[in-house]
């Protein structure tokens, strides 16, 4: 079992006395499908934005691929952490200013240093995995949301990372858009790839996580295996949740 | 009932105008006759004997009249190009240093944007050009080896030397337009969506080559007209270099209102040079806005 992410006792708060993040400590193997759920505000984004150092954290230990994060780590440290860790968006956050496939090739040849050529060969199977290749000319106003957070999972896979970071990647779309995310997104679960994913969808946890962790005021309430979580969840507060979620 | 009382507004409002208009055609025909100058540009051939301190083109007292103010015209363009230039250099430092995350050089650009925004420019001017240039004792200078120097006769730089009037307005005008331009080129970053700068971090991309390849071109749509309408501010202001003494297009008009007694043909040529100065800045800076909105293939 090779650790991906270790975090020990993480403590964060953003206003004095209000923790977003309240000592979490979790572990993430290799190859493994993490989901975090929980109500909103509970902390969930900020938990996995301190994987990938956008957001700092007062006190706890944080190792990422073997690299220690301090609770504030300057950027330099921090860009190579990015660099083999992707991370895809509720808002998608594309470049509407460059073509899709510059979207993807922008990371590669400036962070890399790889060729024009080897990065538009490599977007180009990437889009075509994604099921998306033929849009590759157009701008990112022209593809539909579904199609987007498409685009923004192969632009997080341009650099090759070794874990992904989904952020409630299928909330901002159309509900008949949902499934070709989720499908993308359990292709790569199949392949192996260790991601963390925040979301609700009940039916992709349950399919594809390893773990389920449910958070709330920026604890973590319980770490289950999906089996346990959605038939016989540990905790009066994990259970309420659920029940929420099915009558939505 | 509506259209009735409509018709009769703008018939107010015509009256008014009409009304001011006869005024000062009243007043123009009157003063012209009791000066006994006739309405003419005839004078503009004759020698205009008087001096100028700088010249961009050959000058001399027996040039005529049309030569002097061309020469400052000239004068005018110049001191407003180059301001226009150190300017916008300095906004956008200063701009990004106010929105960037070093917590100091944010503090400080703040504190200079309030601070020149707050005081006149008049008097911005007047502290350049007699605190800062002429302030400086005879034997007392600023200088780098021999290639830069600052002493009471202006900047000396190895190629060519700027007169401490020129020096004063360009220092004036550059500092006090910078600090709007500094607002312009802030609000332009911030209209930028915060997942633009989390994607680029994201993916490990530097946070200049974000702000150069992503932020930037995403922040221009929003600053170029900001920036237009500082940089007509500058041309207009630039009118302030009589205060220092700087023979711009201003200054000129009003010598030779004061040696002829041209006033109303002074102030129309006044008016049409910076009809003519604001119309080439606006329009260049509506090239370049098309040029950036046909390069943005996206809505
Ligand atoms: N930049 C910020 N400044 C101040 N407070 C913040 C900031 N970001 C988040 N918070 C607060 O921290 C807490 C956790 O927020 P977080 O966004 O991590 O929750 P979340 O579980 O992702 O919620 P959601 O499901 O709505 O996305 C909330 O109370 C939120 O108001
Ligand atoms: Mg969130």
């Amino acid at each position: 079992m090779n650790p991906i992410v270790i975090a020990k006792n993480l403590t964060k708060s953003y206003t004095k006395g209000l923790r977003a993040l309240d000592n979490v400590s979790l572990t993430v193997n290799q190859g493994k499908v993490l989901v975090v759920m929980g109500p909103s505000g509970s902390g969930k984004s900020t938990l996995i934005r301190t994987f990938n150092g956008l957001e700092t954290f007062d006190r706890g230990e944080l190792n990422v691929l073997g690299i220690n994060i301090e609770p504030n780590h300057d950027e330099r440290k921090i860009q190579k952490i990015r660099r083999r860790v992707g991370m895809v968006f509720q808002q998608f956050n594309l470049f509407p200013h460059l073509s899709i496939l510059e979207n993807i090739t922008l990371a590669p040849v400036h962070v890399q240093k790889r060729s024009q050529i080897e990065a538009e060969d490599y977007g180009m199977y990437l889009l075509s995995q994604m099921g998306i290749d033929s849009h590759a000319k157009k701008y990112p106003s022209q593809l539909s949301g579904g199609e987007q957070q498409r685009v923004a999972i192969a632009r997080a896979l341009a650099l090759k990372p070794e874990l992904l970071l989904f952020d409630e990647p299928t909330s901002a779309l159309d509900p008949e858009r949902i499934n070709e995310v989720l499908d993308a997104m359990r292709r790569l679960a199949e392949q192996g790839m260790t991601m963390i994913v925040v979301t609700h969808e009940i039916g992709f946890a349950k399919d594809v996580s390893d773990q389920v962790l449910f958070m709330d005021s920026g604890k973590v309430i319980e770490t289950s295996t999906p089996e346990i979580f959605f038939s016989n969840a540990q905790h009066e507060r994990s259970r309420k949740f659920l029940n929420q979620l099915d009558k939505q | 009932m509506k259209s009735s009382r409509k018709i009769f507004v703008q018939f107010v409002i015509c009256m008014i105008f009409f009304s001011v208009i006869g005024i000062l055609v009243n007043n123009l025909t009157v003063n012209l006759i009791r000066t006994g100058l006739g309405f003419n540009f005839n004078w503009l051939i004759k020698p205009a004997s008087f001096a100028l301190a700088e010249y961009p083109l050959p000058y001399s007292p027996s040039d005529s009249y049309a030569w002097a103010l061309f020469i400052g015209w000239l004068n005018s363009l110049k001191v407003i190009i180059s301001s226009l230039l150190v300017s916008t250099l300095l906004g956008t430092i200063i701009g990004f240093a106010r929105t960037g995350k070093n917590s100091l050089l944010s503090f400080l650009s703040a504190g200079y944007i309030t601070i020149i925004r707050q005081t006149p420019l008049l008097l911005q001017l007047m502290f350049w050009y007699f605190v800062g240039f002429l302030g400086l004792k005879d034997d007392m200078s600023i200088h780098i080896k021999d290639i830069f120097k600052i002493s009471n006769q202006g900047i000396e730089l190895s190629v060519f030397t700027l007169t401490s009037e020129f020096s004063a307005l360009l220092l004036g005008l550059s500092i006090f337009t910078s600090a709007y331009i500094a607002e312009v080129i802030r609000g332009g970053i911030l209209s930028v969506p915060r997942g633009q700068w989390e994607a680029f971090r994201s993916l490990g991309v530097s946070e200049r080559k974000g702000l150069i390849s992503i932020i930037i071109p995403q922040a221009l749509p929003a600053i170029i007209p900001g920036l237009t309408s500082q940089y007509l501010n500058l041309a207009k202001n630039s009118t302030l270099a009589i205060a220092v003494g700087y023979s711009d297009i201003y200054a000129i008009n009003d010598t030779i209102i004061n040696q002829t007694g041209r006033a109303i043909e002074c102030f129309m040529i006044l008016l049409t040079s910076f009809l003519v100065l604001n119309l080439l800045i606006s329009n260049s800076m509506e090239i370049i806005n098309r040029i950036i909105i046909n390069a943005r293939k996206y809505n």
